[in-house]
């Protein structure tokens, strides 16, 4: 793999121009939305650095981000894999089975302490001893202990291995949950995302050995770059959404003209990343380009709390699976329409019980007549 | 003169029933300007606020032309209306210390044993199970209680209103007035509180229209018309 190369190296025996490292270069510094005098440093970083060790873990997932990363085409999966980073353990793109599997983990945490980056897919469960999720005899929890504990970094990819994910939501039998809660105190970043897009990982890593740092984060520990922008502020259809055009029905007209996808239970309002600029699949698409509404999938919230995909309004918690707060709150305030009726037309039968006072002043109005 | 025959109209009785009225009444000042310009001001915008509010959480008319944003206008509205509540707010507060006793703090915090008392009075008074209750000069114990309520429903529409507005709008300023709840409860929460407080208001308003409606009918204080002039009629007995 000569690791012992820096990055620069191997792109060029790996027959990439000079041309195309500079064009790499660029659109690292763009999806990081830095200034365009950035991109000599990237280039110089990427020139001078050795390639970093990282292992890859999968646990509780669906392998998503790892096909998310496979479809990255700036650089490609197998540019990444040898020349960016000096990947030594992907369950799912390894040559290596077995011991000899376990074995590379093993040397690169035992070598290169404190080193290397481990990148997290998957959720970790936490329930009965974590015995849902055991590979090689370790459960997901003693692995993450012992992986990310001793990395340099850990960049969970993937919502599951930032919070739980899709494991996590109720009623999360595994006890499903993110490697920053099983393995507290480690140095992490989160790059959540259902999948993550593969853009923002590669950036995250060049912007780590750039700088030396890892990126501005935000309060979930996500990273600016990526997440600190609404996708309702950047969505072609918002147009639509301000016009008061939407989508009502599947196929409808609307849905064939792109109008705003709001009422189909839309959740770009709440949803932070960057899908509208980067895209995905090498900047082909993303879900709203496509036509089907956002569910928000880079938040914590957004199996429980959000509400179903296409629902707009969320479920109310406590209530009935069906009820939304339009339901429940219309139901209150005819309720309270017809307490005050009810209440109205028992007081007409009773007689208005009115002071003396005014029946005395009638009395003298009328001997005034 | 009032329940007999059809209606005739006889200005000189009519007066000569009224001075006898006046002789007897006291007309008191209860509610100065300020209370009660910021209670039209809360009408006006709260109803306009639930409106267009509705609209945006279920857009129910649809554009017929590009032109119309409709959309685009209702969240116009509803952003001012938000800004007209809270300066209304900003008011009413400033009163909380500067008013008379009846627009007091103190008056809205009835935790005082006969407070308590007149509380549990109006509410068998409301439920048909007393047939008379004295009526205090300002607002009763009951009312006092769900005013306070309804403010803090306001409150929580104003917090929440402003966070989701933050979203929208970045910088420091937006931050302090709502950012920062995002860092308690999660975005989805904050639109669902936002969104029932809307149903609460609406309830709110309908209780609040008749219970008036009935204490003025019952009680002949002039409580409808003391939101415009700000004099209540207080009786001698």
């Amino acid at each position: 793999m000569g690791t012992k190369d820096t990055i620069y190296e191997g792109l060029f025996n790996y027959g990439i121009t000079r041309r195309d490292f500079m064009k790499f270069c660029t659109t690292m510094s763009a999806t990081l939305a830095l200034s365009s005098t950035s991109i000599p440093k990237i280039a110089e970083a990427l020139q001078q650095k050795k390639k970093p060790y990282a292992v890859w873990l999968h646990f509780q997932e669906c392998t998503g981000d790892t096909e998310s990363l496979l479809r990255a085409t700036k650089p490609s999966i197998a540019q990444i894999v040898l020349d960016i980073i000096s990947l030594e353990y992907h369950e799912t793109i390894m040559a290596g089975s077995g011991h000899s599997a376990e074995k590379a983990l093993h040397d690169v945490v035992k070598n290169q302490k404190g080193k290397y980056f481990a990148l997290v897919e998957g959720s970790i469960p936490t329930k009965d001893g974590g015995i849902y999720c055991v590979i090689a005899g370790k459960t997901a929890v003693e692995i993450a202990k012992e992986v990310c504990g001793n990395a340099l970094v850990t960049i969970n990819v993937g919502s599951c291995s930032c919070w739980g994910g899709i494991g996590s939501a109720k009623p999360n039998p595994t006890g499903a949950t993110g490697t920053a809660s099983v393995v507290p105190g480690i140095k992490y970043i989160n790059l959540p995302g259902c999948p993550a897009n593969a853009e923002n990982i590669t950036a995250t890593i060049v912007h780590y050995l750039t700088f030396g740092t890892l990126p501005a984060l935000d309060r979930y520990n996500r990273p600016l770059f990526a997440y600190g922008k609404r996708i309702h502020d950047n969505c072609e259809r918002r147009p639509h959404f301000d016009a008061g055009q939407f989508v009502r029905k599947w196929g409808d007209e609307g849905h064939r003209l792109g109008w705003c996808l709001y009422e189909m239970g839309c959740k770009g309002p709440m949803a932070y990343q960057n899908c509208p600029t980067v895209k995905w699949n090498d900047g082909i698409s993303y879900p709203i380009q496509s036509g089907h509404p956002c569910f928000a999938c880079a938040s914590n919230d957004s199996w429980d709390v959000f509400g179903p995909i296409y629902n707009r309004a969320p479920h109310v918690p406590g209530a009935s699976y069906q009820a939304t707060a339009d339901k429940i709150g219309a139901a209150v305030v005819a309720g309270t329409a017809a307490a005050v009726a009810t209440h109205a037309v028992i007081r007409t039968f009773l007689g208005y019980k009115q002071k003396e006072r005014f029946s005395k002043e009638k009395n003298e109005a009328d001997k005034m007549k | 003169m009032f329940d007999k025959g059809p209606y005739v109209w006889q200005p000189q009785k009519l007066d000569m029933f009224r001075k006898s009225r006046k002789a007897q009444d006291k007309r008191l000042y209860v509610w100065q300007l300020p209370v009660r310009l910021s209670h039209w001001l809360n009408i006006l915008t709260i109803t306009t606020l639930i409106i267009t509010g509705y609209y945006i959480s279920d857009p129910f008319m649809h554009a017929i032309s590009e032109d119309q944003s409709i959309m685009a206008k209702m969240r116009f509205i509803h952003f001012v209306s938000a800004h007209i509540l809270i300066a209304s707010a900003i008011l009413r507060i400033y009163w909380l210390f500067a008013g008379n006793k009846f627009a007091r703090l103190k008056e809205f915090f009835p935790y005082t044993k006969e407070k308590r008392k007149e509380a549990i009075e109006f509410i068998k008074f409301y439920s048909f199970l007393k047939k008379e209750v004295h009526h205090p000069i300002g607002h009763n114990a009951l009312a006092a209680i769900s005013y306070s309520f309804t403010y803090f429903m306001i409150f929580l529409a104003i917090l929440t209103g402003y966070a989701l507005y933050s979203e929208s709008h970045t910088g420091f300023f937006w931050y302090l007035a709502g950012g920062w709840v995002f860092g308690i409860i999660s975005d989805g929460t904050i639109r669902l509180i936002h969104h029932s407080v809307m149903w609460v208001l609406t309830a709110f308003l309908i209780v609040h229209v008749y219970i008036v409606w009935l204490n003025d009918n019952i009680e002949g204080n002039g409580l409808i018309s003391s939101i415009f002039t700000g004099y209540k009629i207080y009786h001698k007995d």
